[in-house]
């Protein structure tokens, strides 16, 4: 983490100083970042040094990653989030939002029946607080046939 | 007078009203279910308030959390798992006097010092800052700078465990809030040709991230015990409150003082309100030894700390600008995304508002006396809502609530990240809050130092000209002394030993 942060430093300081000072003034934009890279530095060196003293391993991994069944549960609410982002326009929200909510439940173990009713439903309700009552553009995807009702 | 007066005109309106009752109940379900934490029900407020006027918005938000901070003692009373960190300080107290036949009296201690704590630390709130108000219209940028900087130091400091870990959550917080063009100079910093980075990252998906999503994913990993719920019908848990209000008149008073001023300091809230509060009780209690065994005197002196602190907590951010505590930081957001951008001139510009939220602090304690009760009673219904359906619902909720902020995907991405984030620091140790003090004040504290120093024409020496100024940066400087003198003393006494 210590090494990690000194990189971190080092990278910000190199690209911080190709960064143009204010016409006419000494202290631009690249004073602020500058000194945050500076503690960064400093933190990660002392963090490096005690690492070294207490002899610690460079990195550990949480017991829940060594559960394969946990592990897939974490990457699904990654995955599950990554799946909006890409499917959210070209499938709608209604569409997307019931398929991310089905994944979720039958994962973490709602029996299927309560799944496959509740995920639609759901997603209909958040739908209609969002998309009528806050006006907010939900996509409908290849549910536009649907916008105009 | 005729801004108190407008004052109750905003809030007793039908559709306030009725915003406040759903608030209330939203923040009781939320606060009682485990994993569900006040700060979180703030963040999933948000997208909805955002369309709402100011007063509504800030008073839904005031409500939800005044209801959390409680409700998340009733979990903890009845099956030892805190609703609320803010109420983990007491939670195996308060289920030792559940196992002893005493759930009514706990549970009518948690509601009824709860009550009282809110409402001391909204008194002390309704009559400090007006006056600070005015010291602070006073200000330059050289006290601002050194007010950030304090504000930011104790957040290291006070924060759990390591400071130095929390020096690093706080810089990594700074460095995100100079992404983007909004610093003195304008220049785009850090945004690798992005446009959306151009605005910086949005403040109101970074909070959805860091405490909601950082919250799913730790349920999803968590390892499925069933706590066994105590199953006993609740009787009156108002008897015998008036007697131990008359027997602890002082730890009442004394958590809400306490509470009050952890609020009040950057970066601490309720949960460490409550810690400090229980200790405190424990060590200066006739009793010590009855302190873990079931003993309701800590129980009032920290239930009553960790909800004046929520008062507390709005002191400098209404003040300053300057978040009290993670929920705070979010209310900020949403003020200037109200127009009603919080400082000194908060008080000559939106009297009324002010005021209302004043109005609505006072209703919301309260009204915390009969909701509070329905729900100790509805207790049961509330914690059998299945987890399991109820998280992939509030993860689709964030998904939508950060894309309506400004209709971007990118938001999206943003919780994402900030969800993994949030999750990896606090499991490695690295407190959040110093991070969300950094990127809120970021900005802020750049700013002032950037234009103090063009004042002072680069002398640092011109920091410390203001008598004010003097004040506040000497004692952000014994703040960062401090640790090395104890560490100093500690290392010097371990050599002799």
């Amino acid at each position: 983490m210590g090494g990690l942060l000194l990189v971190l430093a080092a990278a910000i300081g190199i690209y911080v100083s190709g960064f143009p000072g204010m016409p006419g003034q000494r202290y631009g934009a690249a004073l602020f970042p500058g000194m945050i890279a500076a503690g960064l530095a400093a933190c990660g060196a002392l963090l490096l040094a005690r690492g070294v003293r207490a002899k610690a391993p460079a990195f550990e991994f949480a017991p829940w990653t060594r559960v394969p069944a946990l592990a897939a549960n974490f990457a699904l609410v990654c995955g599950a989030l990554l799946f909006y982002i890409f499917a959210a326009e070209p499938l709608g929200f209604m569409v997307t939002g019931t398929l991310l909510l089905l994944a979720l439940f039958l994962k973490l173990g709602v029996r299927p029946l309560p799944a496959v009713v509740v995920a639609p439903v759901a997603a209909l309700v958040i739908h209609l607080l969002f998309y009528k009552l806050l006006r907010v553009p939900l996509p409908w995807g290849i549910l536009g046939f649907m916008a105009g009702w | 007078m005729a801004d108190i007066a407008t004052a109750f005109g905003l809030v007793f309106q039908p559709y306030v009203l009725s915003v406040i009752l759903l608030s209330a109940v939203f923040g009781l379900v939320v606060g009682a279910i485990p994993g569900l934490t006040a700060t979180m029900a703030t963040a999933l407020l948000v997208p909805i308030t955002f369309f709402m006027p100011p007063v509504p918005a800030i008073a839904s938000i005031v409500t939800a959390t005044a209801m959390a901070i409680f409700s998340g003692d009733i979990p903890g009373a009845l099956m030892r798992i805190p609703g609320t960190p803010a109420s983990a300080a007491y939670t195996d107290e308060s289920y030792a006097m559940t196992r002893k036949g005493q759930a009514e009296t706990v549970l009518g201690a948690d509601l009824v010092f709860s009550v009282i704590g809110g409402l001391f630390g909204t008194v002390v709130l309704v009559l400090s800052a007006p006056s600070l108000a005015e010291i602070a219209l006073k200000f330059s940028s050289f006290e601002y700078f050194w007010l950030v900087l304090l504000g930011l130091s104790s957040a290291v400091m006070i924060s759990v465990g390591d400071p130095l870990k929390g020096v690093v959550s706080l810089l990594l917080g700074l460095l995100i809030s100079a992404i983007g063009l909004d610093n003195p100079a304008a220049y785009p910093r850090f945004t690798f040709g992005s446009i959306e980075l151009l605005g910086s990252v949005g403040l109101i998906p970074m909070m959805i991230g860091m405490f909601a999503v950082s919250e799913i994913l730790r349920y999803a990993v968590e390892q499925q015990g069933e706590a066994q719920l105590f199953q006993k019908q609740i009787g009156n848990v108002f008897r015998g409150m008036w007697g131990l209000l008359k027997r602890y008149p002082l730890q009442t008073l004394r958590g809400s003082v306490l509470g009050t001023a952890i609020g009040a300091l950057p970066g601490a809230g309720a949960d460490i309100a409550a810690w400090m509060s229980y200790a405190m009780s424990k060590k200066f209690s006739k009793e010590p030894e009855k302190f873990g065994t079931g003993h309701i005197e800590g129980i009032v002196e920290a239930g009553a700390a960790n909800n004046s602190a929520l008062a507390g907590a709005w002191i400098p951010a209404l003040v300053f600008g300057i978040p009290g505590d993670s929920i705070t930081a979010i209310v900020i957001g949403v003020l200037y995304i109200k127009g009603m951008n919080p400082g000194p001139t908060i008080f000559i510009d939106h009297p009324a508002n002010i005021y209302a939220v004043f109005i609505v602090f006072f209703l919301a304690n309260l009204l915390m006396i009969p909701f509070g009760w329905a729900a100790i009673k509805a207790a049961k219904r509330i914690l059998d809502i299945p987890r399991n359906i109820l998280m992939p619902v509030i993860l689709l909720f964030c998904v939508v609530g950060a894309f309506a902020i400004n209709n971007s995907l990118f938001a999206v991405t943003v919780i994402l990240v900030f969800g993994l984030g949030g999750y990896f620091m606090e499991e490695n140790g690295y407190p959040v809050a110093p991070a969300i003090l950094g990127m809120i004040l970021g900005a802020m504290l750049e700013e002032n130092f950037i234009s103090s120093m063009i004042k002072s024409d680069g002398r640092l020496l011109g920091f410390f000209e203001r008598p004010i100024a003097a004040g506040l940066g000497i004692l952000t400087l014994i703040v960062w002394l401090w640790p090395l003198a104890t560490w100093r003393r500690r290392a010097a006494a371990s050599t002799r030993a």
